[in-house]
């Protein structure tokens, strides 16, 4: 609810277009995508050539699939990541962009496009994924080196605790669903866990479960004790105020830490890659964010959509906000805020898969595992649960005989 | 009335009753007996994903929706029987926990513990909700002329305030370093997070609700105060009845009708607890069952909706309030008779 209601609306007349945009935009088009920075500088651009409006819901993951299936579409152009875009792709809501790249793409680097199937379905333009983001200076006083295992972050947590600096050093986003599943995913894919086997039937009641599981109780140790209601923005606001030292947070929420008008801790914090649930491999997965079309709107309003869309996803976003992601876009150096991320990735992260049985395992696991945390369950009835709850939903859907 | 007229007068409302709670009652019980499901295919897909500088394509086995020659997803729909209340009421597993005499087993399926909850809800917040509105009802009744009525306006404050906004308020005085939980530990110098453990919350829940609902029932019990005999109570004065003895024996029942009243509307109200959950996000620790099923209602990370887990759970707490309603009802029917 809180979310809904800080959802931004912009609203932008053709008469405050500037001049910066290629061309006058007269074809109305209107857009729902999250609400962090990189998505605030993107339509920022993309309203410059007016007849625009952007929507900015970090609901955005409940309403689109609706939105997209209405006929006509009540919106032309969509935010997706690699998780938010099956919704879209299974119910064959948009469309296939490749005679638009070759019209409007040239500024398009190759690995912007998103190909299911030898088809291009979305153009992305940053990379995302929850790494490392940690007090350089409380480290640094404390004698503490950066942790690069979850196991000495824990360690790095106990010296902070003990030292009477910061009572809960962590931070982490376990809020029941889309949250406290990703946490689990990461961890769970860190430990060396496959989430099903080939028959789509389910495969987290085994050791590596039992790891996660106990890992993410130990990190709970050093969380705010109200860490059952914490998502990205939570977290990004304790290290903001200055409660928290280390957390593992998404990479598109690192310039907000020194954003003079929001943070009390500028310039203290620095990033690294994901820590390491065992072995060197970071504990994080990669994620993209991009544009996809829809499919129930005219083929000219598609064609001025991708238009408008190409003019966000352009230089002249990453001039405005350079730090708001780790931009694909052409003319991005990477900066500071890039560190984590490209650190993640080097050392082995992988790719968040976008699959129909991902999905329906990470809505099982973010609607069970807050029974293992607040102790209602042992570890072993947690992973039997999540597997139910996911047999449920895949034969729900058909996908397990 | 001549029964030709009655039934012109009658006829638009049975008419609107019939397609608005008739009709979607009818599909929810049908909804609950039939899944519809899509149709997937195996297919080998290649992918491709951004990483730096290069691309990461993979050809994997994936099951995809089918899509008709339209594009939409080609779907089925078969008749399952009992087997969406099935999958709700776990009968193995409650049997199973009852069996251990563990009821702590029983309340972690959802559907249960969500029972559990909207149970107790329901029946703490009556007698503290019909207490409250009485007293405020009898206090103001005694009161002097001139202060009723802007007393009368403050004590109904809380219940024109829209619920969810009212339980997003009472969370932020509360979550985090909120203005109240601050002063609590200052106060008694314990560490304490009312939304760090699940009966905190539901402290929380409970107080909001009485808060929210006390006030409808002083104004119906105020109405019938007004309507109180002054003379059966100087009678009952006369013969020496002491203020308490007076209350039981003169106001209560003259009260009693509204009381069944406020009771059943109350019963109903707080049976379909709903916006506390999402104001105060409690469903980590407390779900009720109103929230059960608009949580099948939510699309999952595949923009699939649970529909007929839905409408078996909207289907069970039905019959739920109908068995709560039982004995008020019997009572009121008892009396027209």
């Amino acid at each position: 609810m809180k979310r809904i209601l800080f959802a931004a609306m912009l609203m932008m007349t053709p008469s405050l277009a500037e001049a910066a945009c290629d061309y006058q935009n007269d074809v109305p088009l209107q857009s729902l995508t999250a609400a962090f920075d990189a998505w605030k500088a993107v339509t920022a651009t993309m309203a410059e050539c007016g007849n625009y409006r952007a929507e900015l819901d970090q609901e955005f993951r409940t309403k689109q699939p609706a939105a997209f299936a209405a006929n006509p579409s009540l919106y032309q152009i969509g935010g997706v990541s690699n998780g938010t875009l099956v919704p879209l792709l299974n119910a064959g809501t948009i469309r296939p962009l490749d005679a638009l790249v070759a019209k409007y793409g040239q500024n398009l680097a190759p690995n912007q496009l998103i190909k299911i199937d030898g088809k291009v379905m979305a153009i992305a333009m940053d990379v995302n994924a929850q790494h490392l983001m940690y007090r350089a200076d409380i480290l640094a006083e404390l004698g503490i080196a950066v942790p690069t295992t979850w196991d000495e972050v824990l360690t790095a947590a106990e010296k902070i605790k003990a030292s009477g600096k910061l009572a809960t050093p962590l931070g982490a986003t376990m809020k029941p669903g889309f949250d406290l599943a990703q946490e689990f995913v990461n961890m769970f894919l860190g430990f060396g866990g496959t989430f099903t086997k080939p028959d789509n039937t389910p495969s987290v009641n085994n050791e590596a479960g039992l790891k996660t599981l106990a890992m993410l109780k130990k990190i709970t140790a050093y969380l705010d004790p109200e860490y059952l209601v914490s998502e990205s923005t939570f977290v990004q606001k304790q290290f903001q105020q200055g409660k928290i030292a280390m957390a593992n947070l998404w990479g598109t929420r690192a310039a907000a830490l020194d954003d003079p008008k929001e943070s009390q801790v500028i310039g203290k914090t620095a990033l690294a890659a994901a820590p390491a649930a065992m072995g060197s491999k970071p504990a994080t997965t990669l994620w993209w964010d991009g544009i996809v079309i829809a499919k129930n709107i005219t083929d000219a309003q598609a064609d001025a959509a991708f238009r408008l869309a190409m003019q966000g996803l352009s230089a002249r976003t990453v001039a405005a906000a350079p730090g708001a992601a780790v931009w694909l876009i052409k003319g991005y150096v990477p900066g500071k805020y890039a560190k984590g991320s490209i650190d993640s990735a080097n050392a082995g992260a992988p790719p968040y898969p976008s699959t129909t049985v991902m999905g329906l395992m990470s809505s099982a696991i973010g609607e069970r595992t807050a029974d293992f945390l607040t102790g209602k369950k042992t570890a072993e009835a947690t992973l039997a649960d999540i597997e139910a709850a996911y047999l449920t939903r895949a034969r729900e859907q058909g996908l397990v005989k | 009335m001549k029964p030709r007229v009655f039934a012109m007068f009658v006829a638009p409302s049975v008419l609107m009753m019939l397609l608005f709670i008739a009709v979607p009652l009818v599909s929810v019980v049908v909804q609950s007996f039939y899944a519809t499901v899509p149709v997937y295919e195996e297919t080998e897909v290649e992918s491709c994903t951004p990483g730096f500088l290069t691309q990461t394509c993979t050809r994997e086995r994936r099951s995809v929706p089918k899509l008709d020659a339209a594009g939409q997803p080609v779907t089925t729909t078969e008749f399952i029987g009992l087997k969406a209340y099935r999958t709700l009421l776990q009968p193995e597993a409650a049997a199973a926990a009852f069996a251990s005499g563990g009821i702590a087993a029983l309340l972690s399926i959802d559907f249960y513990g969500a029972l559990r909850f909207t149970l107790t809800f329901t029946l703490i917040t009556l007698p503290l909700v019909i207490g409250l509105g009485l007293a405020i009802a009898l206090a103001l009744h005694e009161m002097i002329r001139k202060l009723r009525g802007p007393l009368i306006f403050a004590s109904l404050l809380p219940f024109i305030i829209t619920p969810v906004i009212g339980a997003l308020s009472i969370r932020w005085l509360f979550i985090g370093d909120g203005i109240l939980t601050a002063a609590l530990r200052a106060i008694t110098g314990l560490p304490i997070s009312m939304f760090a453990q699940g009966w905190t919350i539901e402290l929380l829940m409970l107080t909001y609700r009485v808060w929210h609902a006390a006030p409808f029932a002083f104004v119906v019990f105020y109405a019938g105060l007004q309507t109180l005999e002054r003379d059966a109570l100087e009678a009952a004065m006369i013969d020496g009845a002491s203020r308490l003895q007076r209350l039981r024996s003169v106001v209560l029942p003259h009260l009693t009708p509204l009381i069944v009243f406020v009771a059943l509307i109350h019963l109903m109200d707080s049976y379909r607890v709903f916006e506390e959950v999402v104001g105060f996000a409690s469903q980590a620790h407390r779900i009720s069952l109103q929230f059960l099923t608009f949580s099948f209602l939510t699309p999952d990370q595949t923009g699939n909706r649970a529909i007929t887990r839905a409408a078996a759970s909207s289907m069970l707490t039905m019959v739920g309030i109908v068995i709560l309603l039982i004995p008020l009802l019997l009572r009121t029917w008892r009396q027209r008779r």
